[in-house]
């Protein structure tokens, strides 16, 4: 089978155990590694511009990781994620500042109390489902968007301040500092994710998605797991948003808008649905983007101003083009995702010269 | 006794798709129920399985009442059941789709899913050794990390069989298990049947037009026609009665049906 034969020669399984290992070969076991190694240097290596991406990137992945959880795994479309997303974010922001709860406990706990209002809106989860359930969490959006807009004991009606955490005394205050605190949740997420899908509940969330009657013939309460998804979707918005809000250290009301959830919503298809790593992929691939087509095209004005100084008015718009034509593009090439796209490359280079 | 369904009705609208159907099957048993398209077989296995709600009657799984208790409770109750359209999970592995079935018996949650190494890997691994036995006893160890959506028809009904089997049920539904097979699928899928009822003990309640299969391995059979029980019994009594002879099994033009026909055409 496909699996079994991109193993490398001469590693068998001999344990059940080994079977279930996070990481199919030793192999990418070891990029993984690499991979965490490169992170933990880098605000060493890497420019402050560098390490303020990473963060974002970060931060977005764990957002757009909990999406996946809902739309990926359990197949019901949320458009309503960066309200929860904000909802975090305030929260953190106000058990910090009204209660005085460390920042790094009220982190999590944001993210528990956006997982009770997650589930809370994903009620309706229980009676409809695909296109109309979509609609449904659109209401979601738009009620505590507007819940945020009013609700001034919580908000102030337009933002709050949100402060940087510390450490044991040590004040998290630098992009450098912060960085390893979005690193060590986003690993925590990663992993805790990739465990839920080869356990009991993870496989009853795909058997959801896949055929919702034989699930519930296998005993599967479909009520119980589709708001669970919307309550494990949630937590992940929720510690997402907080993290984000004592980044930036303050949350603004406007920033939680529907287009936010769209491009978490896009972070995932372009990334792939259902995969851990792919959630990651598309929130750089989408995060990015926008940067690399900057970096183009002033690289290009800078080198031939007579031909493409002409771009220079209408730069903005031509980049919003750029961006928006990569994505369709790779939707047309591949509509699987980036981390689909890794496999097969893994697998090409594998295989090599022959492809079968 | 181990399930006795007691004057079922089922209607849809005006369609009467069960009328007081009756019968009992015993512990251990192979019972078949046959009858043309339509006839209401798989009603009535949606009836025992919690897909539909019967409008009147009872069925009792070993003394206690059927209706009433939730759908996905069905597996602690001990029925499991394969359907006649698939209904895999295609886009896991097959070793995922068998490991759904073990759902019920499974304790670990989310969270401690999410701590596997603390929580849930001791119990998953002891169930994949279950599992692992069903495998070998279906014979599918070939395709055990293959996507269920990726399989040939015969395969999936076979890892489909295999879920049911995962339910470590007392009383399994097999709806249609061979339908659409080649010669030699259908002779693996009846020896699995025969195997799941006289090695693992388990009673089973089948639905299959092959009359070949049926009338070979099935301790009793019950017929069923526009939704009303036409008659049950062993396989020879039922073969021998004039109505199902008519009903279903196509028998030679004999005069009494020829004037039927007449009668319907004037």
């Amino acid at each position: 089978m496909a699996s079994t034969a991109l193993r490398p020669c001469g590693d068998f399984r001999t344990t059940y155990k080994t079977d279930q290992y996070l990481f199919q070969t030793k192999m990418i076991g070891w990029t993984a590694a690499a991979a965490l190694l490169v992170l933990i240097l880098a605000p060493v290596l890497a420019s402050s511009y560098v390490v303020n991406l990473l963060i974002l990137v970060g931060i977005s992945g764990i957002s757009a990781l909990g999406l996946n959880v809902l739309v990926g795994m359990t197949g019901q479309i949320s458009l309503g994620h960066a309200a929860f997303y904000g909802f975090g974010a305030f929260s953190s922001a106000y058990l910090a500042n009204n209660y005085g709860v460390p920042v790094l406990i009220a982190i999590p706990v944001a993210g528990v109390m956006t997982a009770i209002v997650g589930m809370i809106f994903g009620l309706p989860a229980a009676r409809i489902k695909g296109l109309y359930l979509a609609i449904a969490t659109l209401a979601s959006q738009f009620i505590l968007v507007d819940f945020f807009a009013r609700a001034t004991w919580f908000t102030n009606g337009y933002g709050v301040d949100a402060s940087k955490p510390e450490f044991f005394g040590i004040p998290l205050d630098t992009d450098e500092k912060y960085f390893y605190v979005v690193l060590a949740w986003a690993v925590i997420s990663m992993i805790a994710v990739a465990n839920l899908k080869r356990s009991r509940d993870g496989r009853a969330l795909v058997a959801v998605r896949d055929h919702y009657l034989s699930a519930e013939i296998m005993g599967i309460n479909l009520t119980k797991y589709r708001i669970l998804a919307f309550g494990i979707s949630s937590f992940f918005a929720g510690v997402a948003g907080a993290l984000y809000a004592h980044y930036i250290e303050f949350v603004s009301v406007e920033t939680f808008s529907i287009s936010l959830s769209i491009n978490f919503l896009a972070m995932i298809i372009i990334g792939g649905l259902g995969s851990v790593p792919g959630a990651f992929l598309g929130a750089m691939f989408i995060e990015l983007l926008p940067q690399l087509v900057q970096l183009i095209s002033g690289f290009l004005i800078t080198i031939a101003p007579t031909v493409f100084g002409l771009i220079e008015n209408g730069k903005a718009y031509i980049e919003q083009i750029t961006v928006g034509t990569v994505i369709i593009l790779f939707l047309i090439f591949e509509p699987e995702g980036i981390a689909h796209r890794v496999g097969q490359t893994r697998k090409s280079i594998k295989l090599y010269p022959f492809s079968y | 006794m181990l399930l006795q369904v007691d004057n079922i009705s089922l209607s849809f609208g005006g369609i009467k798709a069960l009328q007081n159907v009756s019968f009992s099957v015993d512990e251990a048993e192979l019972f078949s129920i046959i009858g043309p398209n339509g006839a209401g077989k798989t009603s009535m296995l949606n009836c025992i399985s919690g897909r539909y709600t019967p409008d009147e009657g009872s069925i009792k799984f070993a003394g206690e009442e059927l209706l009433g208790r939730k759908t996905s409770e069905r597996p602690e109750i001990g029925i499991g059941r394969t359907f006649q359209n698939l209904a895999l999970f295609d886009h896991m592995t097959v070793l995922d789709n068998i490991m759904v079935g073990r759902h019920h018996l499974l304790k670990n949650n989310f969270l401690t899913g999410m701590a596997y190494w603390f929580g849930a890997q001791k119990e998953e691994l002891e169930h994949r050794r279950h599992v692992e036995d069903i495998i070998d006893f279906l014979e599918i160890q070939h395709i055990r990390n293959a996507q269920a959506g990726t399989l040939s028809y015969g395969l999936r009904k076979r890892v489909e069989l295999a879920r049911a089997i995962a339910l470590g049920p007392k009383l399994v539904l097999l709806d249609e298990p061979m339908a659409g097979m080649n010669m030699e699928e259908k002779e693996d899928m009846a020896r699995f049947v025969v195997d799941l009822n006289q090695e693992l003990g388990m009673t089973v309640i089948m639905i299959e037009h092959d009359m070949g299969v049926v009338m070979d391995i099935s301790d009793r059979v019950m017929v069923l026609d526009f939704g009303a029980k036409v008659c049950d019994g062993l396989p020879d009594e039922v073969m021998a009665n004039d109505h199902v002879q008519k009903a279903y099994l196509g028998a030679e033009f004999d005069d009494d049906i020829e004037a039927d026909t007449q009668k319907e055409v004037a």
